[in-house]
């Protein structure tokens, strides 16, 4: 059977792309961030899953304004790096993990998450970025992904609350898989972070912090932190880190925290990082 | 709606509802198509033409051409989008908010490196009318 070993929380700053493509991942700026992510390139070189979930957001890239589902579930074979601009990240095209990804959309859908089921889609920094810091630059990403695309664009995003239960569907969904397949699942976005209008640039590190220690320890209690709190606290593009919860729900109540990395910034943003095990 | 709109007393913050939404879409779905390079050239030989094939607002339209940032979140934009327009003029992500505050791109990146804008005295409208 297919289990759920680990999680792993991380941002996914597009800048920190740009960084590792142009090779830049070594100076006074973007060196202490990569620095934080060499034990995880570590661990998951030992952790080796067979296949990542990856709970991200769409940057209005592959979702445009015509259709906005707040949970997507990626179904394709493969999904390529998208052009959000300045062209398409030079990175490998992900592979999906269709038989999967088919199992996980029908259980979720029948335990009352009604997905949204996408079979062709690009992929966006949301997606990419994460799978660059735990992975550096391969030339084939080491493992199947699928995708779970959440809005956080466009108000109201998902509560922490339904992520949280959300995670814990995918779990069930997930360990009732009848291959023999060791899933890590990732929650991207964050940390507090504002990239709009005049208060641009807001970051609340105590909150963070808080924010962390609840996703860890106290994980029902935290997920219920209400919208407003995530917008005016961790800034209009905070609201991302609902996504953690996703992950979060998918691991045991009782979690080892194997690493934990803050810093800021990275371009108008904190990052944040965790690698949680099921104990 | 039933709503109340907390959040419209955060300063300095639009927050992209459904109502924003409604009323930024074709704007939004210009700025997106630059995405793709043939658009990208499209609008760059022809701003105006091309610009035309989105049935937005006067001051939208005046708002995108003119690279007014916050004014395009005032009216209905949303910055996943308006940074694909930033894009076209070469304006990344952190030099854009160096606009957005009017900071510029030197002082901003500058409190960025110290830890970024406090959340104190930045959490409700009333604090910024004081200054
Ligand atoms: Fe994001």
């Amino acid at each position: 059977m297919a289990y759920v070993s680990s999680g792993v929380a991380c941002s996914h700053v597009p800048v920190l792309g740009v960084a590792s493509d142009t090779g830049n991942t070594d100076d006074d700026y973007y060196g202490p961030i990569f620095k934080g992510f060499e034990y995880s390139k570590q661990w998951i070189a030992n952790e080796k899953p067979d296949v990542i979930l990856l709970v991200y957001n769409d940057h209005c890239t592959a979702f445009d304004a015509r259709i906005i589902p707040t949970f997507a579930l990626g179904c394709a074979a493969e999904y390529a790096p998208a052009d959000e601009g300045w062209g398409p990240r030079p990175v490998p095209v992900v592979k999906g993990h269709q038989t999967l990804s088919a199992h996980i959309a029908q259980s979720l859908i029948l335990d009352s998450f009604d997905m949204t089921i996408v079979n062709e889609m690009e992929v966006d920094h949301g997606l990419t970025v994460p799978l660059t810091l735990m992975f550096g630059k391969p030339d084939e990403w080491p493992c199947p992904v699928v995708p779970l695309a959440v809005n956080v664009v466009q108000y109201p995003a998902p509560l922490g609350s339904r992520c949280y239960t959300l995670g814990k569907s995918i779990r069930k969904a997930i360990e009732s898989f009848p291959e023999n397949l060791k899933v890590c699942v990732f929650g991207t976005g964050g940390m507090s972070h504002q990239l709009q209008h005049e208060r641009a640039g807001l970051i609340n590190a105590e909150w963070d912090e808080r924010f962390m220690n609840l996703l860890v320890n106290q994980p029902e209690k935290g997920s219920l932190i209400q919208p407003i709190e995530y917008l005016r606290e961790a800034g209009s593009e905070g609201i991302e880190l609902v996504m953690w919860y996703v992950m979060r729900g998918a691991l045991n109540d009782t979690v080892e925290e194997m690493h934990r990395f803050y810093h800021v910034p990275a371009s108008n943003t904190a990052v944040g990082h965790l690698i949680l095990e099921n104990r | 709606m039933a709503d109340d709109k907390l959040y419209n007393d955060i300063p300095g913050t639009i927050v992209f509802d459904s109502d924003m939404a409604a009323k930024g879409f074709h704007l939004n779905q210009f700025c997106i198509s630059l995405r793709m390079q043939a658009n990208r050239d499209a609008y760059k030989a022809d701003p105006e033409g091309y610009i035309d094939r989105y049935p937005m607002s006067a001051e939208q339209r005046e708002a995108a051409l003119n690279q007014q940032w916050n004014r395009l979140l005032e009216l209905g934009g949303n910055i996943y989008y308006s940074s694909k327009l930033a894009a076209f003029h070469g304006i990344n992500f952190q030099e854009l908010a160096g606009l957005m505050t009017g900071m510029g791109s030197t002082a901003y990146r500058e409190m960025m490196l110290n830890g970024g804008r406090s959340i104190e005295g930045n959490r409700e409208k009333s604090e910024w009318q004081d200054n």
